[in-house]
């Protein structure tokens, strides 16, 4: 089918609809939107649009469970900032995304979750493979539909994609019954959509911007506390700026890092549970905190009644009103986009000097730095990290899985660039860092892909090593294989006595595994092989998995144990005094 | 905003009149750990849209958090808190009350009283009806109890402001719809 003619401002006249299927619209829909790959599977009720976008010209990526499929499409929106698409069948295939989809809600990824439902006359029927997926989702979306004829789609598409990108971006589920996808209708792209009940606001208020401006130049202990939003809206540079106009230290939440570059003299890197001691110090003592793009989850701020007990100014930048006071209540409330508001913020604000705020952060860094106690002969994962940084000279994407080795990546890959770290923050998603890094890697083949995993979490999601095979996507995987569901293992080792109850997982042979799917493996067990085996892996045209058998009962340090104050960190040797 | 005293809040809410609308705010609240009170929904004078009116319980830190969730939702359009000297609130509750010869004179006479109406009689009970605001339905409702009440039904409370300002589309639309470009 050739392109569709898209009523635009400038050709100022309606096309005439064309006569088509509510499937061939679908694809002329995505085409509109700029979609470049579908992550999914097919099944009985979306065979009318897979029959669609077959020879479509559209990239589909044939997945081997949807849950990594949402993951892929996941990955590719971090690493681009574009929406990442995913379509399933209707029952099971609907179902197998939630986890992709609640992924992406905690972390206001923007996606567009397709699935195909069974024909409108036996919905409500418990019919085969049936499943209310708008109701499932509706708590993890920010908004879905239920498309109720062919000609409703484009409005639904257009809107999805709006609302999936703007504001506080999130995922949008359609769900598209069988027969919606046959029944013929004269087909329109929409130029606008109309949603009286969404307005975001992206400029902040200008007499809060200016209280901002003087609570930072009156502050002589400042805090910028950086989170995913400040990515989110692309305000990297001017995070940059400010910090550097002001001469502020910048701490980073997990989902912020890159927003400022880790190797930048005025990063203190992450903060929170494990966090560097130097930073949560800093968030103890600071007298203004700025928050950029942050939610004061429970992770960063511990304990909230001990949280930043010095502070004496707030200033709350967040695109999400809820979101203000939601936790912490602050002094300057500041609604808008991150990027709009420092903007403005930077013409208001002069330069600063906070010697003395320096040397005692700097003092702090001399006496806490990251550390481990190293033991000849073993392989210590935060040593893996600092290899692979070194190696790549912290330019490649690093995804993650979740457990102590999302923390140690976090702690010892200094992430220089936004869009270059991609890890599930909010729901902690193990299974996520393999496929979002296929993801990734899709989205920027110009760029190296490092996937840092677990032996736990990469088997949740092994499967996609044929998808990877498929298409030879060049992800190389690092699994820190410690034998144990290592995080778990820590907890139970301060929490619960030693007693390590279903954390150890032993290992299965990951190089065979891998070779069975046609990808190449290698096993690391020595540390002076580190570093060329990531080398061979960066040479290596095509995925890879490298098995890397690290100390198995290596600890994640610092901690605040949950529930306790940012202050209060146990270190390699103890509760840090 | 901490520490503020816990009390009755109603919401004007005014949404598009979509399917799902009201399990998308019914299931905010609960999954927010919010306590509705009640939530009456209807139609308004422009069919596209539906009107609730919710009451919630909470200290005012709690219902800015639960109107900002609220207005999260796409399908919400606009949401007043009606302040109770400003509002004019009404609820209308069905009671069915044991009643025979000895003790029907009474109740009518309270029925009476309340300008409530009665709109079944049967040998044993009395269906009335009463229309009012809470506490007046609440009073009645006390009054009545001691015959036996066999069955009772409320439509929770709705509620608009006093005077010519209206919660409506026209005037949460001032400023510009949102308008996003094709392509
Ligand atoms: C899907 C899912 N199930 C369970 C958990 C709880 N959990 C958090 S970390 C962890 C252990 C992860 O083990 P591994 O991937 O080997 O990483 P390690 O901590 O050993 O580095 C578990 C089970 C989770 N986060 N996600
Ligand atoms: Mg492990």
């Amino acid at each position: 089918m050739s392109a569709i003619e898209l009523a635009t401002p400038s050709s100022g006249r309606k096309p005439a609809p064309v006569r088509m299927t509510g499937a061939q619209a679908l694809v002329e829909c995505l085409k509109a939107e700029g979609v470049e790959y579908i992550f999914g599977i097919p099944g009985g009720a979306v065979l009318p649009l897979y029959d669609a976008l077959y020879n479509s010209g559209l990239k589909t990526i044939l997945c081997r469970h949807e849950q990594g499929a949402a993951h892929m499409a996941d990955g590719y929106a971090r690493a681009t900032g574009r929406p990442g698409v995913v379509l399933a069948t209707s029952g099971p295939g609907a179902t197998n995304l939630v986890t992709g989809i609640a992924t992406a809600y905690m972390d206001s990824i923007p996606l567009v979750a397709i699935t195909g439902n069974v024909s409108r006359s036996l919905i409500g029927r418990d019919a085969f493979q049936e499943a209310d997926i708008t109701g499932i989702t509706l708590p993890i979306t920010k908004h879905n539909f239920l498309v109720r004829s062919a000609k409703e789609l484009p409005w639904v598409i257009r809107a999805a994609f709006h609302i999936a990108t703007t504001g506080r971006p999130g995922p949008v589920l359609v769900d598209i019954p069988k027969d919606v996808g046959t029944e013929e209708f004269g087909f329109t792209y929409p130029e606008t959509v109309d949603l009286p009940g969404y307005k975001p606001t992206y400029k902040g208020h200008i007499r809060q911007i200016l209280e901002a401006a003087r609570a930072i130049m009156n502050a002589k202990r400042p805090l910028l506390y950086v989170g995913g939003g400040a990515i989110a809206s692309g305000a990297h540079q001017e995070v940059r700026a400010l910090a550097e106009k002001c001469h502020l230290p910048v701490t980073m939440t997990l989902m912020g890092l890159g927003a400022f570059p880790g190797d930048h003299p005025q990063s203190l890197g992450m903060l929170g549970m494990h966090g560097t001691a130097y930073a949560n110090y800093a968030v103890q003592n600071c007298d203004v905190l700025i928050a950029v793009g942050a939610r004061f989850d429970d992770r960063v701020t511990g304990n909230l009644k001990t949280f930043a007990p010095r502070v004496e100014q707030i200033i709350h930048i967040d695109i999400d009103p809820a979101e203000i006071g939601k936790n912490v209540v602050p002094h300057v409330p500041i609604v808008g986009d991150c990027r709009a508001v420092l903007q403005v913020l930077l013409e208001k604000v002069k330069e600063k000097r906070h010697p003395e705020w320096w040397q005692q952060i700097d003092a702090w860094r001399r006496e806490y730095p990251l550390q481990y106690r190293k033991v000849e002969g073993q392989i210590h994962p935060q040593a893996v990290c600092e290899a692979l940084y070194e190696v790549t000279g912290g330019e490649a994407i690093v995804t993650t899985d979740v457990g102590q080795h999302q923390m140690w990546a976090a702690q010892y890959y200094k992430v220089k660039h936004p869009r270059h770290f991609i890890s599930s923050g909010g729901l902690g998603t193990m299974g996520f860092g393999f496929p979002a890094g296929i993801g990734a890697k899709l989205a920027r083949p110009d760029k190296e892909v490092f996937v840092v995993s677990g032996d736990g979490s990469f088997q949740m999601n092994i499967q996609e090593l044929a998808t990877a095979a498929d298409h030879n996507v060049g992800v190389k995987v690092i699994i820190i294989n410690n034998l144990y569901l290592g995080m778990v293992r820590q907890w139970q080792e301060f929490f619960y006595g030693r007693r390590y109850a279903d954390s150890y997982l032993g290992t299965p042979d990951f190089v065979t595994i891998a070779k069975g799917y046609g990808v190449k493996g290698m096993l690391v067990t020595d540390p002076a092989d580190v570093k060329p085996a990531l080398e061979e892996a960066r040479a290596h045209d095509g995925p890879v998995v490298i098995d890397v058998r690290v100390v198995p009962e290596e600890n994640c340090f610092p901690m605040v144990p949950a529930g306790g104050s940012n202050s209060e960190m146990i270190g390699p040797k103890g509760w840090i005094e | 905003m901490q520490g503020s005293k816990e009390r009755e809040h109603t919401l004007s809410v005014l949404v598009e009149n979509r399917p799902g609308v009201l399990s998308r705010v019914a299931g905010l609240f609960s999954r927010r750990g919010f306590n509705i009170e009640s939530i009456v929904v209807g139609t308004t004078e422009d069919r596209r849209y539906s009107r609730m009116t919710i009451v919630v319980v909470g200290d005012e830190g709690e219902v800015e958090q639960v109107t900002k969730q609220l207005h999260k939702l796409i399908d919400v359009i606009k949401i007043s808190e009606l302040s109770p000297h400003e509002m004019v609130e009404r609820e209308l509750a069905l009671i069915k009350v044991a009643a025979d010869r000895s003790t029907r004179s009474e109740i009518l006479q309270i029925v009476d009283i309340f300008r409530a109406s009665v709109i079944d009689v049967s040998e044993r009970s009395l269906v009335i009806e009463v229309t009012g605001d809470t506490d007046k339905v609440k009073a009645m409702i006390d009054l009545l109890r001691p015959f036996g009440i066999k069955e009772l039904v409320r439509t929770g409370r709705v509620a608009m402001t006093r005077g010519p300002r209206a919660v409506s589309v026209t005037e949460s639309r001032q400023g510009g719809g949102l308008q996003a470009v094709g392509g």
